[in-house]
């Protein structure tokens, strides 16, 4: 964003940075930045927040008023919450099939929810809703010890798959969460450390790496941190 | 250490392409006369319509009344649930009508664009070719000011 602030200005245009990375934007210093410390992809703070969200629009566009290179910050800080959100899992249903198959199949009457209520979906980038149980049924035989290559998930690589997956499981937990719409990170938090699917993930993405698979394919299962 | 301050500090020790100069373009009108566009980083796309590989270079034209947005975006490292409760928490374009209709600014853009966050560390793509391609596009929509949200 920052390298784009540059292209853009130097095309006779003026921009402002909501800057989520303060020194990456010190160091590529843009002409116009609010740096904004909010979880990371919520780049204006708080969902759903109106009055929030206009006041930092509105401390970014007053940047337009200085006569030369500025970088301000946002007063509040907002962190990230990672605390797993408060989620109903379904219970076990069927014993012989791999818990996080058998989960997945639970939560989707509230995935099919959240797309009849939003419209919309993320899951679909290499893989439909129906094939996320096929894909969690090789990724626990993968964390078992199956070789991943001759053991193909549906999707043209794990990367993309997992997002479907991740997405197909986050989509439907906002419609089951108990309390307030959750902050940044506790989905994730939900996902990586309460869910069957979560932890097949995980265990599916050590597997890959101790069999020696490239390590982009392993390593962006999941984020960097886990 | 939190999964964003991980992320923070892993950024801060990227290397970033140098500019040994900062180009500024004054707004050369009051902020009530400007037409604004939105570019965002986080590779939104039209559900149903084609996506962004990975490290994808290109941008994406948003309608100015497209809603129905979904994140393309590859990397694992950050909220998506977020966008999933508010689609203007990343792409503010509600706010941005709010905002004209109060005559704060002017216009909102006819168009606005999307590039995918993940790119090729050089970034010499966004610098030389699609960067100013998409300039090229917001010049020719009459756009003043450009507001850039990051995923």
């Amino acid at each position: 964003m920052s390298t784009l602030a540059h292209v853009f200005e130097a095309a006779g245009l003026s921009t402002v940075v909501f800057a989520s990375m303060r020194e990456v934007a010190e160091r590529i210093h843009p002409p116009r930045t609010l740096y904004c410390e909010f979880p990371l992809g919520r780049p204006l703070g708080k969902p759903n927040d109106i009055a929030f969200q206009t006041d930092v629009l509105q401390r970014g566009l007053s940047l337009l008023e200085a006569t030369g290179p500025v970088l301000e910050s946002h007063p509040e800080v907002i962190d990230s919450d990672e605390t797993p959100m408060a989620c109903a899992l379904p219970p076990r249903h069927d014993p012989d099939l791999p818990p996080a198959v058998d989960e997945a199949q639970g939560l989707r009457a509230a995935y099919d929810r959240s797309v009849k209520a939003r419209g919309i979906t993320e899951v679909g980038r290499v893989i439909t809703a129906d094939q996320v149980l096929e894909a969690l049924r090789v990724l626990d035989q993968w964390a078992k010890g199956a070789p991943w290559a001759e053991t193909p998930l549906p999707g043209p690589e794990p990367i993309s798959v997992c997002h479907d997956i991740r997405s197909y499981y986050e989509e439907a937990g906002l419609q089951l969460v108990e309390g307030p719409p959750p902050g940044g990170r506790a989905a994730e938090a939900w996902f990586f450390e309460a869910t069957e699917a979560g932890k097949t993930l995980m265990a599916a993405r050590l597997a890959l790496k101790e069999q020696g698979a490239p390590f982009p394919l392993w390593f962006y299962m999941a984020p960097a941190h886990r | 250490m939190s999964g964003d301050a991980a992320m923070r500090e892993m950024a801060a020790n990227l290397p970033v392409p140098e500019f040994e100069t900062t180009a500024f373009t004054p707004l050369g009108k009051p902020l009530g006369e400007a037409r604004v566009a939105i570019v965002t980083s986080a590779a939104l796309h039209r559900a149903g319509e084609e996506g962004y590989t990975m490290l994808d270079t290109k941008f994406t034209q948003l309608d100015r009344a497209d809603r129905n947005l979904v994140l393309g975006h590859w990397s694992p490292n950050f909220d998506h649930t977020g966008i999933q409760l508010d689609l203007n928490v990343v792409y503010p374009i509600d706010r941005l009508e709010e905002l004209a209709a109060a005559g704060v600014i002017g216009e909102v853009a006819p168009r606005h664009f999307a590039f995918a966050g993940n790119q090729p560390d050089t970034v010499s793509e966004v610098r030389l070719d699609t960067g100013p391609a998409c300039a090229a596009e917001l010049t020719a929509d009459q756009v003043d000011v450009v507001l850039l949200t990051p995923v």
